[in-house]
């Protein structure tokens, strides 16, 4: 099978916790370079979805190829660390380091690389992490901010050293968890509109959850509806009307 | 959630086992007091001798043969402190670490560490410098040693405390994106712990001050050994420009970790 033309392909993966079943015969197949939306109500299974997608998460059955890697496999615990090198994540309350400045914050994004130990801050740094970081910080335009401590940004000052972290790299892949949820409406737009132009211009996937409809038609390409554990509707964002996202939510 | 019918007491109501529990701690405290707190009596009498005990030890001596001897055995005090300080400082950051709950990398093997470390903190110093003297002798040495093992039982917990309670989803984030158990320690507990920790340490050293002040008493060096050799030879102005002189140094002390307090933590 080649998978080379999809950042994600899964085929009949179920996961199970328990008794319960969280996701039920997905399948899926994300094209490289889109930006994908993932919607559905609480405890359809969005987050377990992509903790899966990344390997965080191991299905019962079925198979997931992430930039293609079979991350299914038995012998595939190496291969999912090298994986996770070309992911970046972007969390839904930033989890960025308190008490410690933007720059370090963004030269974390190169934990797992070789000689990792340096990326605990820009002090320790090689040079090029510290440059890459630093243009990724000034392209976000937080250049006032270089050095200001995380906990004293304001939360969508925060959201963009945590993009300015998951980037870094220039990641293949970028996954986001509701992005936006935690931003009020002004900052959330700013923050949705900022990562649709960055992948975009940098040709990166994007696969972000959100509650938010009008975020994922207007920033996204594709929309995923997960719904009773299953995919409901997928399909191109133009088609996702009013009438679909009722029967998603009811 | 029951409804309320009936407007509810001013105060909880008490249960038989409770208000007996009240009434046996009450009587244990009064009967506490009764025998070994003064009496009104004794303190009348005691009175005149304090009067006559600060009359012999004012003013305090000034002698600068003893006064010399003095400032040395204050700059050992000192010596004590710092250098029993540090070292258990350094020893409680390993111990903090494998002792923190969801942070150390042993397991449930972290429970021995919490154990050693609840063992120094709860046996108190004096009973440590009594242990040490009778191990390595008489002197500073058997001093410092008891101090690192105060600082081991104080910092050891708080260090741990601190490594507990730095933000949970910022530790995740960094393992998320690929870094290791050393990542996540030297990346985001440290940085988020540090304020707390150097609090800790601060306070730690003034603890150390007042504690190598005693030590002397059994015989772990610094000044507490001039205190009590003036005593027991009942040179009481010489006992009194020691009192003295502990006493600016535990305030400057105090001052000084204030300020490098506001220095490095702000206001």
């Amino acid at each position: 099978m080649d998978n080379t033309a999809n950042a994600v392909y899964l085929s009949r993966v179920s996961k199970v916790f328990g008794t319960s079943t969280v996701l039920n015969d997905i399948n899926l197949s994300l094209t490289n370079g889109r930006r994908v939306a993932l919607l559905g109500p609480n405890g359809a299974g969005k987050s377990t979805l992509l903790k899966t997608i990344v390997g965080l998460t191991r299905p019962n059955s079925g198979t997931v190829v992430t930039l293609g890697t079979n991350i299914t496999e038995p012998s595939s615990k190496h291969a999912i660390k090298e994986l996770r090198q070309k992911i970046g994540f972007v969390f839904q309350n930033h989890s960025l380091v308190p008490r410690t400045s933007a720059l370090s914050n963004v030269v974390h994004g190169f934990m797992g690389a070789p000689g990792s130990w340096r990326a605990v801050s820009h002090s320790l740094a090689p040079e090029a992490w510290r440059v890459a970081a630093w243009q990724m910080l000034v392209e976000l335009g937080l250049s006032n901010h270089i050095l200001s401590k995380v906990n004293q940004l304001s939360g969508g000052q925060a959201q963009r050293v945590a993009i300015a972290r998951a980037m870094v790299r220039s990641p293949q892949l970028l996954i986001a968890d509701e992005p936006a949820a935690s931003l009020d409406p002004t900052a959330g737009e700013e923050i949705m509109l900022l990562f649709s132009q960055l992948v975009q211009k940098r040709g990166t996937t994007l696969l972000f959850t959100t509650h938010n409809i009008n975020h994922a038609r207007t920033y996204a390409d594709e929309i995923v509806a997960l719904k009773n554990h299953k995919i409901h509707w997928f399909g191109s964002a133009t088609d996702f009307d009013d009438a679909i996202s009722r029967t998603l939510y009811i | 959630m029951t409804k309320q019918t009936k407007l509810p007491h001013r105060t909880p109501q008490m249960s038989a086992l409770s208000f007996t529990l009240l009434i046996t701690a009450v009587a244990l405290i009064l009967a506490s007091i009764g025998d070994v707190a003064p009496s009104p009596q004794r303190l009348m009498e005691g009175g005149p001798r304090v009067v006559n005990l600060l009359g012999r030890m004012l003013p305090p001596s000034s002698d600068p043969e003893f006064l010399m001897r003095m400032v040395w055995t204050l700059v050992e005090t000192m010596q004590i402190a710092l250098a029993g300080t540090t070292l258990g400082i350094l020893i409680s950051f390993p111990i903090g670490w494998l002792s923190s709950q969801g942070l150390s990398p042993i397991g449930s093997l972290r429970w021995l560490v919490k154990g050693f470390v609840s063992l120094c903190r709860t046996i108190p110093d004096l009973v440590w410098a009594l242990i040490f003297v009778s191990t390595v002798g008489l002197g500073a040495v058997a001093g410092t040693m008891t101090i690192v093992v105060d600082t081991l039982g104080f910092c050891g917990r708080f260090f741990a405390e601190a490594m507990e309670d730095t933000d949970r989803d910022a530790r995740d984030a960094i393992q998320t994106i690929g870094g290791n158990h050393w990542n996540m320690l030297s990346a985001a507990v440290i940085p988020d712990a540090l304020p707390s920790m150097i609090n800790t340490s601060l306070y730690a050293l003034e603890r150390a001050i007042r504690s190598s002040v005693v030590l002397g008493l059994v015989g772990a060096g610094g000044i507490g050994q001039e205190l009590k050799t003036a005593f027991d030879l009942f040179q009481y102005k010489q006992a009194s420009a020691i009192i003295l002189a502990i006493f600016v140094i535990v305030i400057a002390m105090e001052a000084l970790t204030d300020w490098i307090r506001k220095k490095i933590l702000g206001p």
